[in-house]
């Protein structure tokens, strides 16, 4: 069979389409979810709000990848590297150069937009396993180079670096955990409203077309090269964030807390939040911090094999993850309203 | 110029293991169009057992032959248990699925096996090879079997009935159905040949790198590299593209000064991207026209 007979089936890409208003929540949903997060930490205990702040993180990176797959079909498994890159970045600022908390994570988003831009460029001519592959040597190399003898000065090598928690500014009563989390609840907001409004804008209709169809998108005058970078590039800013943030909240940042693993969860977080669908993306940052906890209280020995078994469980129960869920919710909302 | 030899022979040996990996896994991507991320757990869970014969006292090529069947009644098993359901999913969720296999399986023989190392027969023995200090008679065993595998999957192929059925139920789905092919059971018959390759290649590498559960994690991904390289659409690809995996890998180490080992893959997998910038599909991989 020669090469030009070999025609791929059509409907059959590697994400599905989701148009652009099944992308988010509707505004009632936004503001009960927003309120009950606003409330929350009134009522619980610090551990909790500690976790409750690594939920927002996890999901604004998962959000990220859901920017670059769900959005503009490009796949990655180097969203590690780019978190790590954020989180070094506010790190080294605040303990060598003074730099204030806040101001460091726009720093360490810019910093990652760059990074993220120009991995893009060799990443162009690749996609799916291809493009997998390649970001998945990023996210390999990334612990590595972090370790490199010329950066030790810089990164501390494998010891890492300490950052100092930040207190509550103007003298409020509020613990650090509390302060840190309200913190990160209005970065996440104003970056879930940046990212819906990115998606419903020009650049976002170009990201999907080029998903559903890149050489349908530049035949219509999508600069495919330009956008497709340009989502690595977003992603990767918005990565920087979680991962400047988690620096914060953690207090700690050492190379090997940025492996392969940390990229691979953030995967599972997408498919199980929903590909494309963006509010889905803390649904599965929820999946990803609570479920090996729930596994390894379930069995120490086999906590692996249970976590398996429970991912397994509710990718046959909702394929498409959380959104099916919400889409279900919705058509029932529909029916009763209508009796 | 003589270590530069050296270098290439000790690569070619290194590179026989990813060679092996990799037609397993061009082999499971033939039938299902996706990388399975679970396919170097499923071999060394078969490695396991074929130990576990062993420690019974069964002689190593009746354990041999039995774990291979073995390996192929899971492979399908596997397919039509927890895969099969998922067909009609999301191919991202498919990937999950692969990881959520690869948790359990990991796990699971760490329980059974526990995570001790533990040494692994050979059946070609370990002196040198014709008087080659680089190569030991293992490794060009090794070798042997990974060319002859290739040499009977490509008869298999081009020559048998099913081997025919099975390259058209993974080239054209929907007309391989309307001639009467069993599609369905293609893939699973695909997973079973994959796991069986898996197996074999576990059971050539655990002499080498020691059998414990986290095993195959590296070699999987060499493996994945190499097929990648070689082109996924071809089995011969993926063979040529382990061994000159094995080669870059060891001359990355010899002439690049700081090195280490862990800075190896990533140096390893820039090549390799390289490569795909000038050829996407891979060296000796088929083009794919997509219809807009």
């Amino acid at each position: 069979m020669s090469a030009a007979e070999e025609v791929v089936a059509e409907g059959h890409e590697t994400v599905e389409a989701v148009p652009k208003r099944a992308m988010t929540l509707g505004t009632t949903t936004s503001l009960v979810v927003v309120a009950a997060l606003l409330i929350a930490p009134v009522f619980v205990k610090n551990f909790i709000i500690f976790q409750m702040t690594m939920l927002l993180m996890y999901g604004l990176a998962v959000l990220a990848l859901n920017i670059l797959t769900g959005g503009s079909g490009q796949f990655s498994l180097g969203q590690s590297a780019f978190y790590a890159v954020g989180a070094y970045t506010t790190a080294v600022l605040m303990e060598y150069f003074n730099v204030n908390y806040a101001l460091t994570l726009p720093i360490a988003g810019v910093v990652c937009f760059g990074f993220g831009f120009l991995f893009g460029q060799p990443a162009l001519r690749l996609s799916g396993v291809y493009l997998a592959l390649a970001t998945f040597a990023l996210a390999t190399a990334m612990p590595q180079l972090l370790k490199l003898n010329f950066l030790e000065h810089w990164t501390g090598g494998v010891q890492g670096l300490v950052v100092t928690k930040p207190d509550a500014p103007f003298g409020l009563p509020m613990s650090q955990d509390m302060w840190l989390y309200y913190f990160t609840l209005a970065v996440t907001l104003a970056i879930y409203v940046f990212s819906v409004n990115l998606l419903r804008s020009r650049s976002g209709r170009a990201f999907m077309a080029i998903r559903d169809n890149e050489i349908a998108a530049s035949s219509m005058g999508v600069n495919v090269a330009l956008y497709k970078t340009l989502a690595f590039g977003v992603s990767a800013g918005i990565t920087g964030i979680a991962g400047a943030l988690g620096a914060i909240a953690v207090q700690f940042v050492a190379p090997d807390s940025f492996t392969i693993n940390l990229a691979i969860s953030l995967f599972l977080g997408m498919v199980v939040g929903g590909v494309g669908w963006l509010p889905g993306s803390f649904v599965g940052a929820a999946f990803i911090i609570f479920v090996p906890n729930i596994a390894e209280g379930i069995s120490k020995g086999l906590s692996g094999a249970v976590f398996g078994v429970l991912l397994f469980l509710v990718i046959y129960l909702v394929p498409h993850g959380a959104r099916q869920l919400a889409i279900l919710g919705q058509q029932l909302s529909g029916k009763l309203r209508k009796t | 110029m003589e270590l530069f030899t050296n270098q290439v022979l000790a690569g070619i040996a290194t590179g026989a293991i990813y060679a092996c990996m990799a037609l397993a896994v061009v082999m499971i991507y033939q039938a299902i169009d996706h990388l399975n991320f679970a396919q170097g757990e499923m071999a060394m869970f078969s490695t396991f057992i074929s130990w576990q014969l062993m420690q019974w006292g069964v002689p190593y090529w009746v354990a041999f032959v039995l774990t291979l069947a073995f390996a192929f009644a899971g492979g399908i098993a596997i397919e039509r248990i927890l895969f099969k359901p998922l067909a009609k999913a999301p191919i991202l969720t498919n990937v999950a699925g692969f990881i959520a296999l690869f948790a359990i399986i990991n796990s699971s023989a760490g329980l059974i096996w526990d995570f001790t190392i533990k040494q692994y027969p050979t059946p070609f023995g370990s002196s040198p090879f014709l008087g080659s200090q680089l190569i030991s008679t293992h490794q060009a065993g090794m070798i042997g079997v990974t060319l002859l595998l290739l040499v009977a999957l490509y008869f298999f192929f081009q020559y048998t009935r099913i081997g025919l059925a099975m390259r058209a139920a993974a080239s054209l789905p929907e007309s391989a159905r309307l001639v009467g092919i069993n599609t369905s059971w293609m893939i699973a018959l695909g997973w079973g040949m994959a796991s069986a390759i898996g197996a074999i290649a576990g059971m050539l590498i655990a002499p080498v790198v020691f059998l414990e559960p986290n095993m195959m994690v590296g070699v999987l991904l060499y493996g994945f590299a190499a097929a990648v390289l070689g082109g996924l659409s071809s089995p011969f690809g993926a063979v040529v593209g382990g061994f000159l995996m094995g080669i870059f890998e060891n001359l990355v180490g010899t002439y690049i000064p700081g090195v280490g080992n862990e800075l190896k893959l990533p140096i390893a997998l820039a090549l390799i991207i390289s490569v795909l910038v000038v050829k996407p599909a891979g060296l000796f991989g088929r083009h794919i026209v997509k219809r807009v």
